[in-house]
């Protein structure tokens, strides 16, 4: 290869930590990778959520945390073995603590390609709060 | 002289790859040596007449995507595009990734090409290869 462009590079998929209450789905649940940029204005969050259809996910905000569940509704084929596997196929659970107010009524969502996409708008009184530091 | 009877040859193939697929696990499992996953991840599966791969290609569009099938090797490379942001402001993850991508993978059998499917739905890839009609075993009829 010639190409000087960046080869792909991702982070190992983890699964959520079982803890002492069960999911009441017999299969795994994983942390969808993430990246998060934060403007002025707005978070802009993207999940990869693989094989989740988009009427399947639930996106809840409470106080301050954001929840993320997706759930997977991939199947087995059927009459064939699986001669080798490299990921598995499970939900999706995530959870952000925000430190900014969002304004709710402006939280815009979509689901394309397997990517989760939210644009999560600070609320007015967040943006007013800010307060400048003065050196000197 | 004689010989043992063996398994047919496609499923010494399966059992080869899966034993490469294997050895390619057992990176991630030695403790204190971790290799960054290959992207995208695979799952096989097989039966007799076909080759079903799925491939988890979350991001990925179907034109970012190329597939080829030469005899019995697969390739599947393609890219990921970061998408635009605002100049201003930051990233507190980056988790995702983006850039090129290639997996060449070696099938069990030549693949009877024009009868490739594939399909790209919720950025999982669905590769459908049946066995090609030559390369299927012949049954022989005693006169």
């Amino acid at each position: 290869m010639t190409e000087k462009e960046q080869a792909m590079e991702i982070k190992d998929q983890q699964q959520v930590p079982s803890e002492t209450t069960e999911r009441t789905r017999d299969w795994p649940c994983f942390v969808p990778r993430a990246d998060i940029f934060e403007t002025d204005d707005a978070y802009l969050i993207k999940l990869d959520m693989p094989g989740v259809d988009e009427n399947k996910i639930d996106i809840t905000l409470e106080k301050n945390t954001l929840t993320i569940n997706g759930y997977s509704n991939v199947e087995r084929p059927e009459g064939y073995s699986l001669a080798a596997a490299e990921y598995r196929i499970g939900d999706y659970e995530r959870s952000f603590r925000l430190t900014d107010k969002i304004n709710q009524e402006d939280i815009e969502a979509s689901y394309q390609d397997g990517v989760l996409k939210l644009n999560l708008p600070k609320a007015e009184e967040a943006k007013a709060r800010k307060i400048q530091v003065k050196v000197g | 002289m004689y010989r043992r009877l063996r398994t047919p040859s496609m499923w010494r193939d399966l059992e080869r790859l899966q034993k490469e697929m294997n050895t390619l696990f057992s990176d991630y499992t030695t403790p204190g040596i971790r290799t960054a996953p290959s992207f995208p991840s695979l799952n096989i599966w097989a039966d007799e007449e076909s080759v079903m791969i799925t491939a988890e290609l979350p991001g990925v569009k179907s034109e970012d995507l190329d597939i080829s099938v030469e005899g019995g090797h697969l390739t599947l490379s393609g890219s990921r595009t970061p998408e635009e942001l605002p100049e201003e402001g930051q990233f507190h993850r980056s988790e995702r990734g983006y850039g090129k991508f290639t997996r060449g993978i070696n099938l069990p059998f030549e693949v009877e090409t024009d009868a490739v499917e594939a399909t790209l739905k919720n950025g999982v890839l669905n590769l459908m290869l049946p066995r090609a009609e030559a390369d299927k075993p012949k049954k022989i009829t005693i006169n």
